[in-house]
């Protein structure tokens, strides 16, 4: 009667059966990271620390776990530093063919991976380059590219213009206002979009399996082995649990920094 | 998150006006790297993909090997070879977007709005929604495999209720692929309409109320259409990827042959027998028919500031 | 109630029977009865966070008080939900639907209702506002006036009962303002609805309502027509809040029938007995500045005239049609005189010694006790109440947000 009922208890029941759904092969992976497999981690044999202790004992996971991260270092930094220069340019500027160049960073986003993948595939085929580390990093970077723009241009476009306008008139040069103001206001959206691209490059499988070559990723480890051992599980794990202490610190802190200042939203 | 960000669109692009043609030379500068990488590894690859489905196999050539030539019976013979899996593909990508949009959208609603007032239930909720992102996509595909395979309790109970027959598996089924995207892409339907569900003004919704609109219309005529950017780019965000999919599709995950998508067979046809030619034009095709559906779909809803 | 079928015939009298509404950890409403006769143009006025927004939103539906009863033309709506009342609000942010145009704005709870020609009587009702031209432009391409006028258009046009407004001209610059006050005014009477009008802007309330209520701390603390409260302020914080007051406090030292003496730092101050809540004890009394006269000598003492001085001007400060004078009379504090500007520059200057005179009549003594010394201007900061408000405002925050 005083409130719309559905909204009081139904919704909240609803959305802790979703984050259970969402939640439970998450869990599972972690579990299984503690399995005692000896040949097949799908069936239990009780917990182990061994996997965890040991990890990199099963072969090549640790090199493909290397390869990864070293790729999405790279294909990260090249993908950050050029879409950077792209939302500046389509958030501060206008020019001809602004909205071609809008479209053309659109485009990406709205190919399926496969279609990248192949496609890029073909060019090397093309142009007789080998497949390996660096058609590997290419296409991530490329992918990513777009996600970078997307989130900086964000950025850039809720900076207000009188903060560049208020350092020129302190007397800043051109590049000391972009260093000295645009460049520190634009930094979370840089680092989110960084992080991001870095997670998108880490778990990519699609369009990496067409340019990998010989070179084996982490993803391409999974794939490779039918029913992964649980070395595979550990990483992942952690990688998980490492990212989610992440969040929630970056979470907390906001919060506090929230309530120090007494904003309540 | 820039999912975020994709499903602000208009809403935040507003605020600071670009400076007009003002050192035109530095725009450019900043462009160049950028749209060169483009044009060197997205648009050139795209054209090559185009080449190469019009290739053809000299008398007498081996595995993979083709020349240039205009044979637009590729096409052709993709289409009578393949349209089952093409078909499957759209099918499958819209049953898929269609129930993570219904999965989805009360989930974004409580996180957005009902949650407003607790925020470390809705910084939580919000943790939850994305941790699949921080788990290796191969690795949780598998664990459903696993949770749905013929051993899982899930199985058992099914059959046990007599709801699923004794000689029917869950696994290699279209409902399991299905059920696979779903899971998969659920974040990408959740987070846009999140972040403008999270815009709403409650006031809105007051002002609805006000003027004799029921709970539900109010839903119907404000809610829903003010969060319709969010709708759009989730569905795009879950429709593009799943179309193109096939590691949910194949055998060794939750597929079948029986459930094989157009990825599966770009993938078998490019990296395995080697006719790139059909592959190319599987790609081509994917993507041109892709491409129509967006381009058609944003335009019927009317939010073409979303690009 | 009026969720279907046809209009309101006219205004309906509005009841609130013994509300209480507590927030958690706060209470926001501390009893209050209130009726509000149909026709009239009602306002509550008051600080931010003296609950009558809190008010506002009870009557409106979208707050269910703690306990207490809401009569809307004599029938109980307390646990009617908002959308079945017959009762339209202007919000204070307007509220306009960003993706309708402003005539689908307008016929919205129009087709809600299912009333025959939703698209003609929103066209009247943007007429009514002189907006009609505009129909088919978005909210966002409107002005904040505009924006101001869609928002009552789309509330009066669905003829209710009683039509809440929730401070909507505080966002208006002031000649604007003034005019849509004016508007707002005519409206009322051309329709011929209940108008309930929440705004923390004294003069708003003045000049538009037919009845004042002034608001504070949860309760009311005056009632009556502008004219009342101005003159007759009954109590410190209205005549505070209600423009400006000179205050004096002291004990009654005399009473003569018609007037009671109040002994002000040794000099006696007659003030009417009819205008005094109080007559014996210690007392305030007060006088508008703009009932005080300047004299550069000192008067010659006549009956039914109160003087203090000699006092030193302190400050003169020029504001068109008048300049205010700050006085500073040894042992009584600051007096502030508003003296219409008649001649061309300041009548005296600052530092030169004066005496300030009224007639009796225009004196009033006050039901409670002001502050002593030198903050008779000084606006309610006690610890509490400061508390009370902000955490309102929180609240209120919180719920917009």
């Amino acid at each position: 009667m005083r409130r719309l009922s559905l909204g009081k208890w139904l919704l909240p029941l609803y959305v802790a059966l979703a984050v259970v759904f969402l939640v439970t092969p998450i869990v599972q992976v972690i579990i299984y990271s503690f399995n005692d497999s000896r040949r097949n981690n799908t069936i239990w044999g009780g917990w182990t620390l061994d996997k965890w202790l040991n990890v990199c004992d099963q072969q090549g996971v640790c090199e493909a776990f290397g390869t990864s991260v070293a790729v999405g270092v790279v294909a990260t930094l090249i993908a950050t530093v050029l879409g950077t220069l792209l939302a500046i340019a389509l958030g501060r500027y206008r020019f001809r063919g602004r909205g071609s160049t809008s479209l053309l960073l659109f485009l990406p986003m709205a190919t399926p991976e496969v279609v990248l993948g192949a496609g890029l595939a073909a060019q090397f085929l093309a142009v007789g380059m080998p497949k390996g580390f660096w058609t590997i990093v290419i296409v991530h970077a490329l992918f990513c590219l777009s996600f970078v723009v997307v989130t900086v241009k964000a950025r850039v476009a809720s900076l207000d213009p009188a903060l560049e306008e208020a350092g020129r008139d302190l007397y800043g040069s051109g590049p000391q206002v972009f260093f000295r103001v645009t460049l520190p206001l634009l930094t979370p959206g840089i680092v989110a979009a960084a992080l991001l691209s870095f997670a998108l490059s880490f778990d990519d499988f699609i369009i990496t399996k067409f340019n990998a070559g010989q070179v084996t990723t982490f993803p391409l480890w999974i794939y490779t082995k039918k029913t992964p051992p649980a070395e595979a599980n550990v990483i992942a794990s952690a990688i998980f649990v490492l990212a989610i202490v992440a969040v929630v610190v970056v979470q907390v802190a906001a919060a506090a920094r929230r309530k120090r200042l007494g904003i309540t939203r | 998150m820039a999912f975020a960000a994709f499903g602000g669109g208009g809403a935040g692009a507003a605020v600071a006006e670009p400076v007009a043609l003002k050192r035109s030379w530095v725009a450019i500068g900043l462009l160049a790297p950028g749209l060169a990488y483009l044009a060197l590894f997205f648009l050139a690859p795209l054209v090559s993909l185009v080449l190469t489905s019009l290739q053809i196999a000299p008398e007498g050539a081996g595995k993979g090997e083709y020349v240039q030539a205009f044979n637009w019976g590729n096409y052709a013979e993709a289409i009578a070879s393949y349209w089952p899996h093409i078909l499957r593909s759209f099918g499958y990508a819209l049953i898929a977007t269609l129930a993570a949009l219904v999965i989805g959208y009360p989930i974004a609603y409580f996180i957005g709005v009902t949650a407003r007032r607790w925020p470390m239930i809705q910084a939580l909720a919000l943790t939850l929604v994305i941790a699949p992102f921080f788990i290796s996509f191969l690795l949780r595909t598998l664990a459903w495999k696993q949770l749905l395979g013929e051993n899982s309790w899930i199985a058992q109970t099914l059959h046990g209720l007599g709801w699923l027959p004794s000689d029917q598996t869950i696994v290699g089924t279209p409902f399991s692929v299905i059920f696979g995207l779903t899971y998969n892409f659920l974040p990408f339907m959740v987070l846009p309409i999140y972040t403008s569900l999270e815009r709403l003004d409650r006031r809105y919704l007051e002002a609805g109320s006000d003027l004799y609109a029921s709970p539900a219309t109010t839903f119907r005529k404000v809610t829903l259409p003010l969060s319709m950017a969010g709708v759009v780019s989730g569905t795009l965000l879950t429709f593009i990827p799943a179309a193109g999919d096939y590691i949910n599709a194949s055998q060794i995950y939750l597929g079948s042959p029986q459930t094989a998508m157009v990825g599966n067979v770009i993938d078998r046809t490019f990296l395995e027998s080697q006719q790139y030619p059909i592959a190319a034009a599987l790609s081509v095709l994917l993507m041109g028919i892709v491409l129509v559906i967006v381009a058609i779909y944003v335009r019927r809803s009317g939010t073409e500031e979303l690009l | 109630m009026a969720a279907a079928g046809a209009f309101a015939e006219a205004g309906a009298d509005l009841e609130l029977v013994g509300i209480h509404k507590r927030f958690p950890g706060f209470t926001a409403i501390e009893s209050l009865d209130l009726t509000i006769p149909a026709g009239s143009f009602f306002a509550l006025l008051g600080p931010s966070g003296c609950g009558k927004t809190t008010t506002l939103r009870l009557v409106a539906g979208l707050e269910q008080p703690t306990s207490g009863r809401i009569l809307i033309g004599g029938k109980d709506v307390t646990d009617v939900k908002p959308f079945r009342r017959p009762v339209n609000t202007v919000f204070q942010s307007y509220a306009l639907f960003p993706h309708m145009t402003v005539l689908e704005n307008v016929a919205f709870g129009l087709r809600r209702r299912r009333i025959a020609d939703p698209s003609g009587k929103a066209h009247e009702a943007l007429q009514l506002v002189e907006l009609d031209h505009l129909a088919q432009r978005k909210p966002q391409q409107l002005s904040g006036g505009q924006q101001q006028r869609v928002a009552l258009a789309r509330a009066i046009v669905n003829r209710p009962a009683l039509l809440l407004l929730d401070e909507p001209l505080g966002a208006l610059d002031l000649k604007l303002r003034r005019q849509m006050q004016l508007e707002l005014k005519t409206i009322q009477q051309e329709v011929g609805l209940t108008f309930l009008h929440v705004t923390h802007d004294q003069e708003e309330a003045m000049t538009m309502a037919d009845t004042v209520a002034v608001m504070n701390k949860g309760e009311i603390e005056q009632m009556g027509s502008p004219e009342e409260l101005y003159e007759l302020p009954r109590t410190v914080f209205v005549a505070n809040f209600l423009g400006q007051s000179n205050l004096f406090t002291g004990e009654v030292r005399g009473d003569s029938g018609e007037v009671v003496v109040v002994d002000v730092a040794g000099v006696g101050v007659a003030v009417p007995k009819a205008r005094a809540q109080r007559h014996r004890g210690r007392v305030t009394i007060g006088i508008r500045p703009e009932k005080l006269l300047l004299h550069p000598a000192a008067p010659e003492p006549a009956a039914g005239v109160n003087v203090l001085g000699p006092g030193r001007v302190v400050d003169v400060s020029f504001s068109g049609v008048s300049t205010q004078y700050t006085v500073a009379i040894p042992g009584i504090g600051d007096v502030i005189v508003f003296a219409q500007n008649m001649v061309f520059g300041p009548v005296v200057n600052a530092g030169a010694e004066v005496w300030v005179s009224w007639g009796v009549e225009h004196g009033f003594g006050l039901a409670d006790e002001g502050p002593e010394g030198d903050e008779r201007f000084a606006d309610d900061t006690s610890t509490g109440s400061l508390a009370r408000q902000t955490r309102e405002e929180l609240l209120e925050e919180l719920g917009e947000a």
